[in-house]
């Protein structure tokens, strides 16, 4: 008995061939989607930590600009203004902004140092509302007015909705790139599928012969394309959580950066890609499958 | 029956083969053996008139029903068509794991089955190591692994010498006495008249039938190959 003979009756004995060099352009292409797949989900959850961030601490203050009546100054009206609204239901810390922490906001735009010292700045009041019961617009303006405090308040509700519409559209772009990233795989899946059902042929053929239906045949194919892209889509899924982890690990504790705080719990969002993969990868083989063979005899 | 817009290949064919009953198919090539076998066999549809396997009419049954018909029907080819990654025994096993058997259910018969066409020291040998007559033993019990009622073999000795035509013969005929109604297309003029079997005779696609004959000069031994259980 030759070495080849010397084994015993294997149940699982794969019908189809086992996979051949082919495969490998299948598998890598697979695991590039899964790739870029689990990249722009990482950066889609990032970005809407930062935007939730970004809206929170937005709708957790607000700002008064303060106009000096009389002979006030402007500090001196900017004081009163803040303790008027100090006293008010909802607000947690109201604080006149100094000179220096209003340069300070100028600085990006005009430069260190380029600040004239007669330069007419707004005097500000900085208020911290509480998060669960903040008061409003109408509170804070009904407490400036009986302080006799002329000022705008600004309650951030422009930029906040500018954040929150920018936070709707990342998490929808990432929602659109992974349909389509979902859809080129299931794409390149059906391709392989129509050449693997024509380059076994052969197989089909005896299996019809022997009495094999439609659904014994495509489900072969199912399980061959969903096996493989199960393994591509762990390949793609390890390089962008490992990417992912480079990132966090070089970001420092903002993540990667403040727009983009990458957490570590991001990177379990890879877990999902085998699996994912394996479904599209299955319903795609199988729909081609049955396409194709419910045109023969 | 015509292959698309092609000339017709089978014309006026009146053929209904009785249950138990065995027959030589023969004629010139290109002159509708296979294409008789395939419409038999369901790899091809009739494009006018009546094909009627197992009561049921081919050209409207549903697809989907078709499978359970080519299970009934055992089929040989001149070319084997064996999966060559597969053994020996999985080959076999093909059938029988199609209809949902499990190792447990099928392992015996099908070692059984191999060792009765000669091939029990083979058993897990790939196709490609055997030789032509292995090849075509273990093409005859894949096609008979599951009881069919029709066994149907194109040219099942085309590939083989002579000694080895007359063995794969008698296997046939050990089947048929079983009960398998048996069609056998070849070229092999001499095996047709040493069997003495009725014959089919196609010619430019019309068929006709000649009646048994005597068998003779068969060996000796034709008559002593040993019965198995299991079909």
């Amino acid at each position: 008995m030759t070495a080849v003979e010397d084994r015993g009756p294997d149940p699982a004995a794969s019908i189809l061939p086992a996979q051949d060099g082919r495969d490998l352009g299948l598998v890598f292409t697979v695991a590039v989607l899964s790739f870029l797949a689990c990249i722009a989900v990482i950066a889609a959850l990032a970005a809407d930590r930062a935007a939730q961030g970004w809206a929170r601490q937005l709708s957790d203050s607000a700002t008064i600009q303060v106009r000096p009546l009389g002979g006030e100054t402007g500090p001196e009206a900017a004081a009163r203004a803040a303790e008027a609204v100090a006293g008010v239901k909802g607000v947690a810390e109201a604080r006149a902004m100094d000179r220096k922490s209003a340069e300070a906001l100028l600085e990006p735009w005009l430069g260190k140092g380029n600040i004239p010292a007669d330069l007419p700045l707004p005097q500000l009041v900085t208020v911290d509302l509480t998060p669960d019961h903040p008061a409003s617009v109408a509170d804070l303006n009904r407490a400036l007015a009986a302080a006799h405090v002329s000022a705008a308040v600004d309650d951030h509700s422009r930029w906040m909705a500018d954040v929150r519409t920018s936070g709707n559209v990342v998490r929808l772009s990432a929602a659109i790139a992974c349909l389509l990233i979902a859809t080129a795989a299931g794409s390149v899946v059906a391709f392989a599928t129509r050449q693997g059902l024509a380059a076994r042929r052969d197989v089909v053929e005896v299996l019809h012969l022997c009495g094999a239906e439609d659904q014994f045949v495509a489900r072969l194919f199912q399980m061959r394309f969903a096996a493989l892209a199960t393994r591509a889509s762990a390949y793609g899924a390890l390089a962008a959580a490992a990417v992912g982890a480079i990132l966090r690990l070089t970001g420092g504790t903002d993540g990667f950066s403040p727009a983009l705080p990458i957490a570590w719990t991001d990177l379990l969002a890879c877990l999902a890609a085998p699996a994912l993969g394996a479904v599209v990868a299955a319903l795609s083989a199988r729909s081609v499958a049955m396409a194709i063979l419910r045109e023969q005899v | 029956m015509r292959y698309g817009q092609a000339p017709e290949v089978l014309r006026d064919i009146d053929l209904r083969l009785t249950p138990g009953s065995f027959h030589f198919l023969t004629g010139a090539s290109g002159a509708g053996k296979s294409s008789l076998l395939k419409l038999i066999y369901i790899a091809a549809k009739p494009s006018g008139g009546h094909l009627r396997i197992f009561d049921h009419d081919i050209l409207t049954t549903p697809r989907t029903e078709l499978p359970f018909l080519r299970r009934r029907i055992g089929v040989v080819f001149q070319e084997f068509h064996l999966l060559d990654h597969l053994t020996a025994f999985d080959n076999v096993a093909l059938p029988l794991r199609i209809v949902g058997q499990k190792l447990e259910q099928y392992q015996s018969d099908v070692i059984e089955l191999l060792d009765w066409v000669g091939l029990g020291e083979r058993l897990w040998a790939y196709p490609p190591t055997l030789s032509g007559g292995e090849k075509q033993r273990l093409s005859i019990a894949r096609a008979v692994v599951t009881k069919p009622d029709i066994l149907l073999a194109d040219e099942p000795t085309g590939n083989v010498d002579h000694a080895m035509a007359l063995r794969i013969l008698r296997l046939l005929v050990e089947l048929n006495r079983m009960g398998t109604t048996v069609v056998i297309a070849s070229h092999d003029q001499d095996l047709v008249a040493r069997s003495g079997m009725p014959v089919l005779h196609l010619e430019h696609g019309r068929l006709s039938t000649q009646p048994a004959a005597a068998p003779r000069q068969f060996p000796d031994d034709f008559d002593t190959f040993p019965q198995t259980g299991i079909l």
